[in-house]
């Protein structure tokens, strides 16, 4: 499933994306999509609705396969954390068991318990503050301890890469900031490399190293104020567009100056 | 009514073979349905355990016109039935229900006809009552050895997709990039369900048996979290019911009508709906409601 060729890695690359096109329905998503990724490296995968972001992520997982092009990952394996997925109620599951799913979820039997087992969880719940939560039933939590438990799953096996599918979708302002800080955070102290999506890049300028912004199927990636340009954009678009610096954050809007999104994405804003 | 166990525990009850053919099958069959039943409650499929149930009424009358015992009927056809509703798409949500319905209405149907042929053209009196709603304590002992040999088939599957079954519940996509094959656990657990379902058949009968297989694990998720005690407790409430409602029915002998005794299918039955009421009414099982940023129904790109 995984497409993993060694060989095609640079020598300090955790992640190569090499000219990727994806169709879905006849339709082109994504048309040779290339960046790669160094390790411990935190990139942004910036766009908006509908642009790939997730389409291009699951090619990434292996869990779709792509028309043209390969993908090549470094040694660790890929942790993933999955966009706004329902965790039910009825599922008899606690925090932990489910941090714990993420260490041996694909093994057969009934999960002996381990002091190693138990400590590699415990240390996972601390690092994303989740300690507290450790004993509740994970459909009962809040979208926001959700969402750290899901990285704790996605970070406890020691993963040389971590894909995130919009985390900060649905987080309030400061649950917003304290996310990005403790990805950050756990990128900087366990050398993750990190690619995170967001139709928003602004709450991850601060820890971004570098950005890969996704529109109309095609990608742009490198340092963010070379990609985050006039000219860099609106030749991805297909069209003017204006890059605009207010009060710190950066807002990307259509040439015809009302703000909102392309003639295609009528009702959706641009990214950024 | 003056002494304390002799009201409670009629004369006779430890003695009678046929009392403990039915403690015997009837306490294994509810631990396998209580073991199996936490993940068809866990993984939503209630309704294919139900369609399942009720497809096996269609074997069950078939095997009585070829005279072999029902339960190879009702295991036979609702393990093919769990293949062809896996086939045409149960695995996914939004085709669960229409695909399950579909091969239910079929079945059902043809049971009905299979039915009218065991009451017209076969001595076997009751079939109709004993296929539908079990017969507890007329169970030949030959059946023991199958009786067995499914249990053990069921709870190996489920206990053995455990961890995998758990984690393609919270999401698919999460157990294959675990390495997990989500769909082929999801067949296997089907049919762990269908030797459930045809078990409980046997015992409290094809309509009822989705109770002992949806009712224990029901209530045993509002007791605890872990799902290792989840497991317990389900099997647990299962065996409870079963006995009670056995112990219950061999009193009932006596009551009015009298010489008539109650089936045991009703008392295990009502003390299911009884442990699920007395789980749900516990103090602390209040529940905070589930954040409404996760529900599913997400469109699957960005």
């Amino acid at each position: 499933m995984m497409t993993d060729h060694r060989a095609a890695l640079g020598p300090d690359e955790m992640l190569a994306v090499d000219g990727v096109t994806v169709r879905l329905g006849g339709r082109e998503v994504l048309h040779d999509v290339r960046f790669s990724i160094r390790p411990g490296e935190f990139v942004g995968l910036i766009g908006s609705n509908g642009a790939g972001k997730t389409t291009l992520l699951r090619v990434i997982l292996g869990l779709l396969a792509p028309a043209a092009g390969q993908v090549s990952t470094g040694p660790g394996g890929i942790g993933y954390v999955p966009q706004k997925i329902a965790l039910d109620p009825d599922i008899p599951l606690r925090a932990r068991d489910l941090v714990g799913l993420g260490l041996d979820g694909n093994r057969l039997g009934l999960p002996l318990p381990s002091r190693s087992r138990r400590a590699r969880v415990d240390e996972m719940l601390s690092a994303v503050d989740a300690a507290h939560l450790a004993g509740a039933r994970v459909g009962h939590l809040s979208g926001g301890e959700q969402q750290r438990i899901l990285i704790a799953h996605a970070l406890v096996s020691r993963p040389g890469l971590l894909l995130l599918d919009e985390p900060l979708a649905n987080l309030d302002i400061a649950s917003e900031q304290e996310v990005v800080a403790l990805l950050a955070g756990i990128a900087r102290e366990q050398h993750i490399s990190v690619l995170i999506s967001a139709h928003d890049m602004n709450p991850l300028l601060p820890v971004m190293d570098r950005i890969v912004y996704l529109a109309g199927g095609r990608a742009a990636s490198g340092p963010t104020d070379e990609v985050v340009r006039t000219d860099v954009l609106s030749d991805l678009y297909g069209q003017h567009v204006d890059v605009i610096h207010v009060h710190g954050r950066v807002l990307v809007v259509a040439g015809r100056g009302d703000g909102l999104g392309l003639p295609a994405e009528p009702a959706a804003p641009l990214a950024g | 009514m003056s002494g304390v166990l002799a009201p409670v525990i009629e004369p006779g009850f430890f003695t009678s073979a046929p009392v403990h053919l039915a403690l015997l099958i009837g306490g294994v069959v509810a631990v396998v349905s209580g073991v199996v039943g936490m993940f068809t409650v866990m993984r939503g499929q209630s309704y294919a355990g139900h369609a399942l149930a009720d497809l096996s009424v269609t074997g069950g009358s078939g095997s009585v016109l070829i005279g072999i015992s029902p339960l190879w009927g009702f295991a036979g056809v609702s393990v093919a039935a769990a293949g062809i509703m896996d086939l045409i798409g149960v695995q996914r949500p939004r085709g669960r229900d229409l695909a399950t319905g579909i091969v239910r209405g079929a079945g059902l149907g043809l049971a009905a006809l299979l039915l009218y042929w065991d009451t017209t053209h076969t001595s076997a009196t009751g079939t109709t009552i004993t296929i539908l709603f079990g017969s507890m304590f007329t169970i030949d002992a030959s059946v023991i050895p199958v009786v067995i040999a499914f249990s053990l088939a069921a709870v190996i599957i489920v206990i053995a997709l455990y961890r995998p079954l758990l984690l393609s519940s919270v999401s698919s996509d999460l157990a294959v990039v675990r390495g997990v094959r989500p769909r082929a656990a999801g067949t296997a657990c089907l049919i762990a369900i269908a030797l459930a379902t045809s078990l409980s058949a046997l015992t409290i009968g094809a309509i009822l048996s989705t109770a002992l297989l949806v009712g224990p694990a029901a209530a045993a998720l509002r007791l605890t979290s872990r799902p290792g005690l989840v497991l317990a407790w389900s099997a647990l409430i299962g065996l409870a019911a079963t006995w009670l409602g056995i112990l219950l029915a061999y009193d009932s002998y006596y009551w009015p009508p009298a010489g008539h005794g109650w089936p045991v299918s009703f008392f295990v039955v009502v003390l299911i709906l009884v442990f699920y009421l007395l789980a749900q009414a516990r103090p602390g099982s209040g529940r905070r409601p589930a954040p409404a940023e996760g529900q599913p129904g997400c469109s699957p790109d960005s």
